[in-house]
């Protein structure tokens, strides 16, 4: 007997999900470019697959990045995707034992026990190979299940998870998680039930089986728990493609694609859409969002994302994000969560003209450097920081000019997060000009912003970019800057932009070691906090930008330095306003600390004899 | 008569009277109600001393407000289309108005009255 009613459930929602898959599948590759396409079908043939397939093994099945955010909650999300494919593959193998080694249908293997009643031979059950898989099937469904015990107490104590706030669900996930959650409870009783009657089954299902067949009458219970079992794996494959597990069959896409070279590309497009059916809602991002703190709860990305794929986009709640990356840097599956918001904001401002051509009337032409400096409009708003770079180029005797001396044109970053890609190009173009007709080798800004865009959007033949904060390490390791040691205690706050928007974490922090002692932060480099000044958000409001900014200095300030050292004119600006610290830019504090460097010396030596000569 | 004017080497001033009521009043309600903060300037100008654009052009986020106010938005898109929206409007307001967000609202609210069809009344 291979057949009976109850795998109907099952087995249409199987053929049902299949269809959806392949119908969604093919619609993502129909909407790709052609040359997007090319590079997916390359990949499927190239070294990269084989990063793909060790990839989703990492990320998909053994979630390295849960286990590293809290190891409760990779065992969790683990015993769930790992316990599970481990189900399917041992059930198949196990169904070959009795099928004789041939394939047997799809429903076979994962009602065996219903269709298979071998006898439990003890004590050396384990040494046959019905009795090995018999046994192994067990433990891998003690696997799911302890998983699926975690799920629940996750639901009442989610602070053991490392999580203090979880996703608030929708009634469709709420669904889907229900029949999830009811799947191998099933299982496990629809086997203990059958190995009950048939006196079969391994060492969880026996025991179990021979417990409840002393005071329940399996004989009638063991059929329905069968279609319960049958109807909840129905249940689960019907929503899924609707639900938050189409993370499941989406994420390994996405993994392939970003191995593939695939970037985000237009908005809407198919690698977006992919992404937005990769976020599993996990809710990893609620805790890192420091939105929350200023009561906006409803626009971190999560939400975001579930907005973008129900299509209940809001204006409001595209614009409420400071653009900070936290989310993406505790992201596991690696969501660009930034692109999908900037994407998202271009379709809500599409209409908005700009027009610079009055920028086109400016013929001043630009003087000649090896070095040109652009201290961008945030750095004009810190003369302190245009001062002490000023001064820091005239000590190490560097040839510069000052790009922006009388204004600067805006570089455009705070265009593009606004979504408005076309007009922030349009200044990209001017300003690209300008810096170019300086004929420098080294384009030097104080803003992180503006360094981060200058480095991803311009093309610049060439020269090179540096936040100043790395010019100065530069200057100070090639001995053109020597500084003087002082007794300051000093804490380090990374900018978003310069940490995780540019990965720039050591170089500002060689040189403050350099002339101060620095202290560590409870939440720095990639974790670190956004000050609340970000220009990435439309809409927020002072006072929420203050409480913020006011979290933020408590965190950055439990060591009680004496100086709050930034790399940012803007943050430098927003932490001022806060009134609780002495706040610094490292370039002012660099300036405030330089000494004559060796060439300095001997031309003063030089000069003191020439005097005593005289 | 006016050539005559010139020929003096002086001219008539045009009326500047302001006609309220032939003035478009309802963008600046759709403003206020899409960024509240609009309603805390005091129209110091600081925003147009800092402003970035202003540096090359005679753009003024002041003037914008003002003429909003008014009701004058005739040629309001184009002023506004000028911003680089570089933010240093919004770090130096003293009345921490969300610049940046009242020029977006501003774009978005004259975008959608010029459409056909899409007539907003009393802000509604």
């Amino acid at each position: 007997m291979t057949f009976d009613l109850f795998v109907l459930p099952f087995f249409i929602g199987l053929l049902f999900l299949l269809g959806v898959l392949v119908v969604k599948y093919s619609r993502w590759i129909a909407m790709m470019d052609a040359s997007d396409r090319r590079k997916a079908g390359m990949a499927l043939f190239s070294f990269s697959l084989l990063k793909t397939i060790k990839e989703i093994f990492m990320e998909s099945l053994l979630h390295r990045r849960m286990f590293k955010r809290n190891p409760l909650l990779g065992f969790m999300h683990m015993s769930f995707a790992l316990g599970w494919l481990l189900l399917i593959v041992m059930g198949n193998l196990e169904s070959r034992v009795y099928s004789g080694g041939h394939i047997n249908p799809p429903y076979y293997p994962i009602f065996l026990k219903f269709f298979i009643h071998d006898k439990r031979v003890l004590p050396f059950e384990i040494f046959t190979l019905p009795g090995f898989f018999r046994f192994i099937m067990d433990l891998i469904l003690l696997f799911v299940l302890s998983g699926l015990v975690l799920a629940l107490i996750k639901r009442t104590r989610s602070k053991w998870f490392g999580l203090k706030r979880t996703t608030v669900h929708n009634s469709f996930d709420k669904w889907a998680i229900t029949s999830l959650w009811l799947i191998f409870p099933m299982r496990l009783l629809a086997e203990s039930f059958t190995a009950g009657i048939y006196k079969g089954g391994g060492f969880l299902t026996n025991t179990l089986g021979s417990f409840f067949n002393l005071f329940l009458p399996l004989e009638y219970m063991a059929y329905p728990a069968w279609w319960a079992y049958s109807t909840m794996l129905g249940i689960f494959f019907v929503t899924l493609p609707w639900s938050r597990f189409m993370h499941i069959p989406t994420e390994v896409i996405l993994i392939f694609l970003r191995n593939a070279g695939i970037e985000q590309g237009k908005y809407p497009g198919s690698f977006s859409e992919i992404e937005i059916r990769s976020c599993p809602r996990c809710g990893v991002c609620i805790d890192v969002c420091q939105m929350n703190q200023a009561g906006l709860t409803g626009s971190t990305a999560v939400y975001f994302i579930r907005s973008l794929r129900d299509q209940q986009t809001d204006v409001q709640l595209n614009s409420n994000c400071m653009m900070c990356g936290r989310c993406l840097e505790a992201c596991p599956v690696g969501i660009d969560t930034l692109g999908l918001r900037v994407g998202a904001r271009s379709v809500d401002n599409k209409g908005i003209a700009s027009d610079f051509s009055y920028l086109l009337k400016q013929t001043v032409t630009e003087k000649k450097a090896e070095v040109v400096y652009f201290a961008g409009c945030m750095g004009h708003l810190t003369p302190g920081v245009k001062r002490a770079m000023l001064q820091i180029f005239e000590k190490a005797g560097i040839d510069y000019t000052f790009l922006d001396e009388d204004g600067s044109i805006c570089c455009g970053r705070p265009l593009k997060l606004a979504g408005m890609q076309k007009a922030a190009l349009k200044l990209v173009s001017e300003n690209t000009v300008k810096i170019k007709n300086t004929g420098a080798k080294i384009l030097v800004t104080s803003c992180p912003i503006c360094y981060k865009v200058f480095n991803n959007d311009y093309q610049l033949d060439g020269m090179q970019v540096m936040h100043h904060s790395v010019f100065i390490d530069n200057l100070v390791k090639d001995g053109k800057l020597v500084l003087r040691p002082s007794d300051l205690k000093a804490v380090y706050h990374d900018p978003c932009e310069l940490g995780r928007g540019s990965g720039i974490y050591e170089q500002p922090r060689n040189v403050l070691k350099q002339i101060s002692e620095v202290s560590d932060v409870a939440e720095e480099r990639a974790n670190s906090l956004c000050c609340g000044g970000s220009i990435g958000d439309l809409s927020m409001n002072a006072i929420q930008r203050n409480v913020i900014r006011d979290n933020a200095l408590n965190i950055l300030c439990q060591s009680r330095p004496d100086v709050l050292v930034t790399a940012c004119p803007l943050c430098k600006k927003t932490f001022d306003s806060g009134n609780t610290i002495v706040v610094k830019d490292i370039a002012e504090l660099v300036a405030d600390n330089m000494e004559p460097n060796k060439l300095q010396l001997h031309a003063a030596e030089l000069i003191d004899q020439q005097c005593l000569i005289a | 008569m006016e050539k005559k004017a010139k020929n003096f080497g002086y001219t008539v001033t045009r009326d500047r009277q302001i006609d309220f009521d032939a003035n478009n009043h309802d963008i600046c309600k759709i403003v206020a109600k899409a960024e509240p903060t609009l309603n805390l300037c005091i129209s110091c100008g600081s925003c147009a001393a800092t402003c970035s654009a202003g540096q090359f052009t005679d753009f003024s986020l002041r003037q914008v407000i003002l003429l909003l106010r008014r009701g004058e938005t005739k040629d309001l898109d184009k002023e506004v289309s000028k911003c680089m929206l570089c933010g240093k409007c919004q770090l130096v307001c003293p009345r921490n108005v969300s610049t940046r967000n009242l020029i977006i609202q501003i774009s978005r609210a004259l975008c959608d009255n010029r459409m056909p069809g899409l007539q907003i009344v009393n802000g509604k």
